[in-house]
């Protein structure tokens, strides 16, 4: 159990020393928003336009910088024979999936949070609510992170890993970023936990299969 | 040899013929469908007796690729890979028709062809996960290795199956349902043993021609990694 968290910490410090991948996912995180911004301007006035295309917006930028993050997250260990090391550590294959999730988790809670300031401004948006918000979202991002983590591992071997893990993942997240897509939409604008209550059972459900099957399979992935 | 010839010769034989007796009770068994107050239906109801079928082999065809998959990680035995390359790509096909034959029958009763609902939505989910399926086996060029990974994703992507098939009865949605309760709107609608038998035959009509393809399909790569270990051995 603390060997996952030791490796989500070596994952994150390593990031930390450099900021590389934080920094691009931050910055091409809020140009996605800039650009929603300058192409939807002019509808932009009614709150009303705002409140249909925020859930969407916010989604796109996360799951474009959250892709970038992921491509990134195993091309690292395979410099300098790094995921030969890791997979002679004196732990199970799934304490390393866990431990790359979590800090991929982090990672992208971390441009989230710097990404909704710039969304309130830009889009003039009026925050319902904080807890809820982020609650989905968090969510959302778990379920998201789950299947990335393994794809990034998937795909690292292929011969056209850059373009192959968006092609891959998009489609296998979209049962979390639909109910999460729609309740993100519901708690901005200030729903109670009991509006949304479906479409959070349905993100919890998600998480936890995608969870669980991404520990039974990862072993296959990383084998060689 | 002689299990060999019956898939080969008789499965398609009576795949033909149960598809040839189900297209028939479409066009000429069933009864004209009347509405609430009696007056004929549109005919493009009948679309419907294709469409569900398809849809159900496209599950089915998931499913085994799901199956095989886990069986290929378990022993690997590279013929499960064989069984799960060639369900997957005749399931593609499949879940594309039903999309094909839901957006002609949306046309026909709704006035247009798609709209983003979630049964729609779902689907074609599923199949853009069974499409990158078969990219991720075209990007790995070692065969051990393309088995294992497409075997992996073969099992994520089966989580978008139930979710595409419960999708009716988890969020209001404009595509009908046709049996059960649906936890919104009405369900139900398909009674009268007329209609449901030919439902039935369908429904096996598709599933033998499912069968059949993939039966050839199988022959095929066989026939493949025959030819590609014989060029090796000549090398």
């Amino acid at each position: 159990m603390i060997r996952i968290f030791d490796i989500a910490a070596k994952d994150l410090k390593e990031e930390f020393r450099t900021k590389q991948m934080l920094n691009s996912m931050v910055i091409f995180s809020l140009l996605v928003i800039v650009i929603f911004s300058i192409s939807f301007g002019s509808i932009l006035g009614s709150s009303e336009n705002v409140e249909m295309i925020a859930p969407g917006v916010l989604w796109i930028a996360f799951i474009f910088a959250g892709s970038i993050g992921l491509s990134r997250s195993f091309v690292a260990e395979l410099e300098n024979g790094c995921l030969e090391a890791l997979k002679l550590c004196p732990v199970s294959r799934s304490a390393i999936y866990t431990g790359k999730a979590i800090a991929n988790i982090i990672l992208m809670l971390i441009v989230e949070i710097v990404t909704i300031p710039l969304f309130v401004i830009l889009f003039n948006y009026n925050l319902g609510g904080l807890l809820l918000p982020g609650l989905v979202i968090a969510l959302g991002t778990i379920g998201f992170v789950c299947v990335g983590t393994l794809l990034s591992a998937l795909t690292v071997n292929t011969r056209t890993r850059e373009i192959l893990l968006p092609v891959l993942l998009l489609p296998l997240v979209l049962p979390v970023l639909i109910p999460a897509v729609m309740a993100t939409g519901s708690a901005l604008s200030g729903a109670s936990v009991g509006d949304i209550s479906q479409e959070l059972r349905l993100l919890l459900v998600y998480d936890v299969v995608f969870f669980l099957v991404g520990q039974l399979v990862f072993e296959y992935v990383i084998q060689d | 040899m002689s299990d060999k010839s019956l898939t080969g010769k008789v499965l398609p034989l009576v795949a033909a013929a149960t598809m040839l007796l189900a297209i028939g009770m479409i066009f000429f068994y069933l009864p004209e469908m009347k509405g609430e107050s009696g007056e004929v239906l549109d005919s493009s109801f009948r679309i419907f007796y294709f469409h569900m079928p398809i849809a159900i082999t496209s599950y089915l065809a998931f499913a085994v690729v799901f199956v095989s998959s886990v069986l290929y990680l378990k022993n690997g035995n590279y013929k499960w890979d064989i069984i799960s390359r060639s369900a997957a790509e005749v399931g593609v096909i499949f879940a594309l028709l039903v999309l094909v034959t839901g957006s002609i029958w949306a046309k026909a009763t709704w006035g247009w062809y798609w709209i983003w609902e979630p049964r729609l939505t779902t689907s074609l989910a599923l199949f853009l996960v069974y499409v990158a399926y078969l990219l991720l086996r075209q990007a790995v060029d070692v065969p051990d290795k393309r088995a294992r990974l497409a075997a992996v994703f073969g099992i994520l992507g089966f989580v978008s199956v139930p979710l595409s098939f419960l999708s009716i009865r988890l969020w209001r949605s404009a595509h009908p349902l046709m049996f059960g309760e649906a936890a919104s709107g009405s369900g139900g609608g398909l009674e009268g043993t007329s209609l449901q038998l030919t439902l039935l035959v369908n429904i096996i009509a598709f599933i033998l021609l499912f069968a059949a393809i993939v039966s050839y399909k199988i022959g095929n790569e066989n026939l493949e990694e025959e030819v590609s270990s014989l060029r090796s051995s000549f090398r």
